[in-house]
This record gives C-alpha cells, sequence and structure tokens, in this order.
C-alpha cells in the first residue's frame, strides 16, 4: 500500500497542480462550467425535440421519451466522466506536430500513464450532472421494478460506460500517431460514439450495428442496458439479457484500445526535435 | 477590391493543402450523417411518414446538406482573429493597408468556400447515393440555393468575427466561444431542423443569425421552401449580412482605440 502511494505520488502532484490551476482562476472556471453545463442540455433538447416532435405514438425504435431520457442519462453520464479523465488525449496531435510529445520519453514513467494524467477537465462535472439528473428522471419516471439484480446491472452499466468511453479516448490517442492531420477521422467514432449511445440501436442498420453495436461497443453502454432493465424485446443481432454484457463490451474496447495505442507508439519515430 | 480578390484565394489555397485534415473531416460528416439517417428516418416512420412537414426525401436532403456544410460554416466559435488579438499580432495587422474587419472575413470565406469542394460535394453526393434525397426542380432553384449556401458561409464568417472581437474587451474569449459553439449549433439546425422545435423555441432560433447559416441554405437548396418563400429567406440572410457586418465595423473601430499590446 506504502509502495502504491509512493509510486503514484508524480502523478498525484501532477494532476493536484492541474486541479489548483483551474480553480484559481475563478471567473474563467465558472463560465467553463456554466458552458459545459449548456453543452449537456442542449444534447439532452436534441433528444427531446425529436422524441417529443413524433409524439406519444409508439415512439421511436421500441423507446419512448421516458426511457430515452434513461439512455440518454446513463450514456451521458458515463461519457462526461470518461471525458473528465481521459479527454486530453485528444490533444495528442498537437504535442505529436510540436514535437513536445518527446519530453514525455525523458520521464521514467509510462507514456500512456503520464498522457491520461497530464490533465483533468473539472468543468466536465456540469456535462456529468446534466447526465446524472437524467438518469435519476429517468429512473422514476419509468416502470422500473426494483431488486438487488436491477440495482447490480445499473451500477454495472454505469461502471463499464465510463470504462468503454474512456477506451475510446485511448483509442482515438493511438490512432493519432498515423493519422496526424487526419485527427478528425477519430471524430467520428469518439463524438460520434457518444451521439451512437444515446440512440436507441434498433434503429440502426446492419453496418451501423456492426460498428457502433458492437466493434465500437456504443450500444452496450446504455441503450442494451436499459433494454434489460425495462425487460424490453431487444432488436435483430442484440436479445434483451444483453445488457448484462457490458463489461465484456468494455473489456473488448480496451482491448482495442491498447493494441491501437502499442501499434501508434512503435509507429512514432519522434518528432524531430 | 482586388487585395481583397487575393486574400479570398490565399485562404482557399491554405485550405487545399490539408488535404488529410478534409479527408477525416468527411469521414465524420458521413458517419454523423449515417447515424442521423437512423435516427430522423425512423422518427419520420414513427411519425407516419411526415414529420413536422418533413417526408423521407426531405429529411435525407436535410441530412446531408448540412453535413456538406460543416466544414464550411464555422459551428465552433474559433478564429485565427481571436488568436491574433489575444496575443497582441492584430496590431501589425492595424498597420496594413488594408480594412482588418474585412481582410479578416474574406480569408475565412475563402477556406469555408474550398472546404465545399473536398467536404461538401461528396456529403451530398454519399447521401444521394447512399441513401438518396429529395431535389428541387429547375436550374433557378439550384442558382438561388447556390446564393443562399454562399450567404450562408458570410453570415458565419461576419458574425463569428464578433466573438473574437469580442477579445479587445475580454482577452480571454474561450468561454464565449464555448456558448457560441453550443448555441450556433442548436439554433443553425445542426442536431435536428428548427421546424421540429415546439413553437417557442423556433421564435428564440428564427431571432438570431444561426438559421441562416445553415437551415436557410439547406431549406433553400433542397427544394423543400421554394418561390416567393425562398426569395424571403435569402433576404433574412441579406439582413443579418448587413447587420453583422455593420457591428463588426463598429467593434473594430471601437476595439482598435481600447488595444493595448503588452511587451514589446
Amino acid at each position: 500500500m506504502a509502495d502504491l502511494v509512493q509510486r503514484t505520488a508524480p502523478y498525484r502532484a501532477v494532476l493536484a497542480s492541474r486541479i489548483r490551476a483551474q480553480r484559481s482562476h475563478r471567473a474563467s472556471f465558472r463560465l467553463d462550467l456554466f458552458g459545459s453545463l449548456l453543452v449537456g442540455l442542449v444534447e439532452l433538447a436534441e433528444v427531446w425535440v425529436v422524441f417529443s416532435a413524433v409524439g406519444s405514438a409508439g415512439g421511436i425504435g421500441g423507446l419512448d421519451l421516458s426511457a430515452i431520457v434513461l439512455v440518454f442519462g446513463l450514456a451521458e453520464l458515463g461519457y462526461s466522466l470518461a471525458d473528465l479523465a481521459f479527454g486530453h488525449c485528444d490533444g495528442l496531435p498537437i504535442y505529436l506536430r510540436s514535437g513536445t510529445l518527446d519530453v514525455f520519453y525523458l520521464r521514467p514513467q509510462p507514456l500512456l500513464l503520464q498522457l491520461v494524467t497530464s490533465d483533468i477537465s473539472l468543468r466536465r462535472l456540469a456535462r456529468a450532472s446534466i447526465g446524472a439528473v437524467a438518469l435519476v428522471v429517468g429512473l422514476t419516471i419509468n416502470d422500473v421494478t426494483w431488486s438487488p439484480s436491477s440495482v447490480a446491472l445499473l451500477v454495472l452499466a454505469a461502471a463499464s460506460g465510463i470504462a468503454t468511453f474512456a477506451a475510446m479516448f485511448v483509442w482515438a490517442a493511438g490512432a493519432q500517431f498515423y493519422l496526424i492531420d487526419g485527427a478528425e477521422a477519430t471524430n467520428a467514432f469518439v463524438y460520434g460514439g457518444r451521439y451512437a449511445a444515446t440512440q436507441p440501436a434498433a434503429v440502426w442498420n446492419r453496418p451501423l450495428k456492426a460498428v457502433f453495436g458492437f466493434f465500437f461497443p456504443m450500444a452496450f453502454t446504455a441503450y442494451l442496458p436499459v433494454v434489460t432493465l425495462l425487460g424490453l424485446p431487444g432488436p435483430e443481432w442484440m436479445p434483451g439479457w444483453l445488457g448484462w454484457c457490458a463489461p465484456l463490451g468494455a473489456l473488448w474496447a480496451w482491448v482495442l484500445a491498447l493494441l491501437t495505442w502499442r501499434a501508434g507508439v512503435r509507429h512514432y519515430q519522434g518528432g524531430g526535435g | 477590391m482586388r487585395t481583397y480578390l487575393r486574400l479570398l484565394v490565399a485562404g482557399f489555397r491554405r485550405q487545399s493543402t490539408y488535404r488529410l485534415a478534409a479527408l477525416g473531416g468527411l469521414v465524420a460528416n458521413t458517419t454523423f450523417g449515417l447515424l442521423k439517417v437512423a435516427l430522423l428516418f425512423a422518427a419520420v416512420d414513427a411519425a407516419g411518414g411526415e414529420l413536422s412537414g418533413y417526408d423521407a426525401g426531405e429529411m435525407s436532403a436535410y441530412i446531408w446538406i448540412s453535413q456538406g456544410l460543416l466544414g464550411s460554416v464555422n459551428l465552433f466559435g474559433r478564429t485565427d482573429m481571436a488568436a491574433r488579438i489575444k496575443d497582441g499580432d492584430v496590431a501589425v495587422d492595424f498597420l496594413r493597408p488594408v480594412d482588418v474587419h474585412l481582410a479578416s472575413v474574406t480569408t475565412e470565406v475563402g477556406r469555408s468556400v474550398f472546404a465545399l469542394l473536398p467536404r461538401g460535394l461528396p456529403s451530398v453526393l454519399i447521401g444521394a447515393l447512399v441513401v438518396g434525397m429529395s431535389l428541387p426542380d429547375g436550374p433557378a432553384a439550384y442558382a438561388l440555393g447556390a446564393v443562399s449556401v454562399l450567404l450562408g458561409i458570410v453570415v458565419s464568417a461576419t458574425t463569428v468575427y464578433l466573438v473574437a472581437v469580442a477579445g479587445f474587451w475580454l482577452v480571454e474569449t474561450r468561454g464565449l466561444e464555448i456558448l457560441y459553439m453550443v448555441v450556433s449549433g442548436f439554433f443553425a439546425g445542426l442536431f435536428v431542423p428548427i421546424r421540429l422545435f415546439p413553437d417557442w423555441l423556433h421564435a428564440t432560433a428564427s431571432a438570431t443569425p444561426f438559421p441562416s447559416m445553415m437551415m436557410y441554405p439547406v431549406d433553400v437548396l433542397s427544394g423543400r421552401v421554394d418561390g416567393a418563400a425562398a426569395l424571403g429567406l435569402v433576404g433574412l440572410q441579406l439582413l443579418w449580412l448587413a447587420a453583422t457586418l455593420g457591428a463588426g465595423q463598429l467593434a473594430t473601430r471601437a476595439g482598435r482605440r481600447r488595444l493595448e499590446v503588452q511587451g514589446g
């Protein structure tokens, strides 16, 4: 235990300094929090606008407005917490282009761990709170049969969701070593993945199901657990019990992320600094 | 006039060197487009074949044209101008014998028009071929659509410039940029057509310049709005152009007197 405390000390020192830095500019931090809150609200509004424009006639893809609020809450909470801790991995192309990544190589610490702990975005807490509120509201307005197994399913789904989205950021960072200027291509799956996670997967065609249902396991972060929780029939390829497999989705996402990261690091030739 | 034409071409050519970036953008546009098709087609279906005046063909046209415009319309709030004001480089711009406001807008428009080639046209083509969409009838509708798209691009450049010049007073405009990003995308109709909004929200969106950047050009180019109504939308775009251009001129002049560059 003492060993662990000692070994994580440098990482904790960096993170603590990042937290202090963000909190010291109070006005700016408040504005950041407000902006982040607004991002979450507008994302909720998008979902609400579509589902309420359709009206109460059966909903979309087998989910009505109250069920999609639950899906949104679970997905948004998982995504924004992952974004808080891993979102800055997106900045890797800037380090690559300016050659500052090489500084990380000079320190006797694993590269990925340094990158992940190099920053933390506290402002995402505001967005996470929108997700949390939507989740609580969703659990209240839906007909959830409470039991130890439904609580276990929720906890499992929330934890797996955070892990899956975090893996997406690491996967994207690994792919940046190859893409550099084409970094926006990974946005299609990281931010597109977040968007996909808030959709009912039943509306997807087979290619979309293959990509966002299984290869990038976005359906496992929120939609499938909600289908299982509410006892709804699953769509094609996705039986109703598949929500229990959310941890498997997270595990696969991390395998994919770490393999991509390793390949990327081995591909990297240095910034020529 | 020739100077501004040169700046326009320079902006166009500068953007043309980032081919890989354009390809990455196209991948993102197409993926988002396919996800939007899945959800919004299901929504049209659930509403009985027509949702707030959109059938499947018109919804598809909306999705692919708006995705195509994404590379050309600045909905994220960041500009080179904001960075130049923050680090003081703008002082050099003021020494040049061009209007700082118009030069900045023209360069931005040049870059945006270029982005139509690698991102705009392919997005619309992919949508038309893979999903299918409704198209306007007659060359006049296409011509008006092209004018509307161009106006949308210019209004976007003149509006986002206002965020940048706020830096003369605020210095750090990142908070404002985030605010701009959230509001502009939502009200421009990036996520859902603003016709799907409830009335009060639709009225709020219509009172901002944001629908002029994307929603109106999409409506005109897809032929969903035609005839006098389409001319009306283009007229609205012209009004917003005049308003944002005027505000930009005034703010640049006032900001120039405000500007204080540290160091030397």
